[in-house]
């Protein structure tokens, strides 16, 4: 009897130990980069495809999840090789292994969303040099355990995916009067809905600068709420 | 195409920064000072100007299909053009380690002047769009494949020593808090981009 309360005890004192898979800082990891430390508006990482795939949310939506796979499991894995990786390639071993992961998405949003990848074109390629994913690998993957790793690039994808598809909502909503492809504001060309009252499209949202100025309307709203995370020059 | 003409349009038309975003990362991280946004520009030009045409001469002679054929009949249907990414950024991260060794060599004032941002060029996104551009507009030459890598980066040069001399006069200017730092430089780029939407469909 004695005895198996010791076993008993002994295990109590071992599960304790162990961190529970979702601790307090566990979850700041998630949470974290979806408000107060957001890739692209804080940290100012991986802004190229950001500010680019953004004119439909379709696309944005997809990109986002493209992100999301190749950095959870780049992160995953640079992570369980981190102590057997030598520190002057680093670089280019974290680049093989990205690039090697974009291909399969590549392939994959060829074989199955021919259309998406087509309008997505070379920014797929481009997720390989896409900075968050190195710079998660170099500041979070190669020092610290694999399930932290992953619940850095879940937080930090997120909070990616979370930027891209707020621009691109205003983008495709005020740009084409749609979103996802549906027509909200009514049919342009057949003049119904709103655009029956005079209603117009603004064109400029489509081009490329239109995205830079919602991003940094964007961080203008962010900082306003959370005065902590001004700059001093 | 003739090459002027390839060259307006790179540089200026479709400006990596401006039209693709091309590089934002790294554009934000150094246009603080014009002194490191000069260094940072120059050493984009030349990495481009050298990577552009070795991987044009893979994408033409290893990849593309068909692009084996020299090697014999039985090789003129292997298309390898899956393996594009890998290639590139293999290609990219070698020639960058290999230029810094050969400019260290051969030119310790340049390199004294490029250094610290060569290896950084390795992951900037300016270089890898320019190549996969490269593969898509097909160029029928390795001249004009040059040409556009140069016109690119004299683009990204323009770009980024723009905007680090604004950043500069704007330090000692009263902007609202919130929009200090990134914030203003996000709405900077979006005018400069508007003022180069003036480039479209300029040609010679």
């Amino acid at each position: 009897m004695a005895e198996t309360t010791e076993v008993l005890e002994e295990k109590k004192i071992k599960v304790k130990e162990r961190e529970p898979l979702f601790s307090k800082k566990n979850k700041k990891l998630i949470s974290d980069p979806l408000d107060e430390n957001n890739p692209i508006t804080i940290q100012v990482l991986g802004i190229c495809s950001a500010l680019a795939v953004t004119v439909q949310m379709k696309a944005a939506v997809v990109m986002s999840v493209a992100v999301l796979f190749v950095l959870i499991l780049a992160n995953v894995s640079i992570s369980l090789i981190r102590n057997l990786i030598p520190n002057r390639i680093r670089i280019i071993v974290q680049l093989v292994v990205v690039a090697a992961l974009v291909i399969v998405v590549d392939q994959v949003l060829k074989a199955y969303l021919f259309d998406v990848s087509k309008e997505l074109s070379v920014f797929v390629g481009l997720i390989i040099t896409n900075c968050i994913i190195m710079g998660r690998l170099e500041a979070f993957a190669l020092g610290n355990k694999p399930w932290p790793s992953a619940l850095d690039a879940i937080g930090n994808s997120l909070g990616y995916g979370m930027v891209l598809v707020i621009v691109s909502f205003f983008k495709e909503l005020f740009g084409s009067g749609k979103l996802f492809g549906f027509e909200i504001f009514g049919n342009a060309t057949e003049q119904t809905g709103l655009y029956a009252m005079g209603y117009m499209d603004n064109g400029l949202m489509l081009l490329p600068p239109s995205s830079l100025i919602i991003v940094a309307v964007y961080i203008w709203v962010q900082k306003i709420r959370n005065p902590s995370l001004i700059e001093s020059h | 195409m003739d090459l002027v003409n390839i060259f307006i349009r790179s540089a200026f038309v479709d400006n990596m920064i401006f039209a693709f975003f091309f590089g934002m990362c790294s554009y934000l991280a150094v246009s603080k000072t014009v002194k490191t946004a000069f260094g940072l520009g120059m050493a984009v030009i030349f990495v481009l100007v050298v990577t552009i045409p070795i991987n044009y001469l893979i994408e033409n002679y290893v990849l593309k299909e068909g692009a084996l054929g020299w090697l014999g009949e039985e090789f003129s249907s292997v298309n390898l053009s899956y393996l594009t990414f890998i290639m590139f950024i293999a290609v990219i991260a070698s020639t960058v380690q290999l230029v810094e060794m050969i400019v260290e060599k051969i030119s310790p004032a340049l390199y004294g002047a490029l250094g610290i941002f060569l290896p950084l060029i390795a992951v900037n996104c300016a270089i890898l769009g320019g190549a996969l551009f490269m593969q898509e507009k097909q160029f029928a030459t390795i001249g004009q494949a040059t040409v556009y890598g140069l016109g690119s980066g004299v683009g990204w040069f323009i770009a980024v020593v723009l905007i680090a001399a604004i950043r500069e006069r704007i330090r000692y200017a009263n902007i609202p808090g919130p929009l200090r730092g990134v914030g203003m430089a996000f709405l900077i780029t979006g005018l400069m981009g508007l003022a180069f939407l003036g480039f479209m469909g300029f040609e010679i």
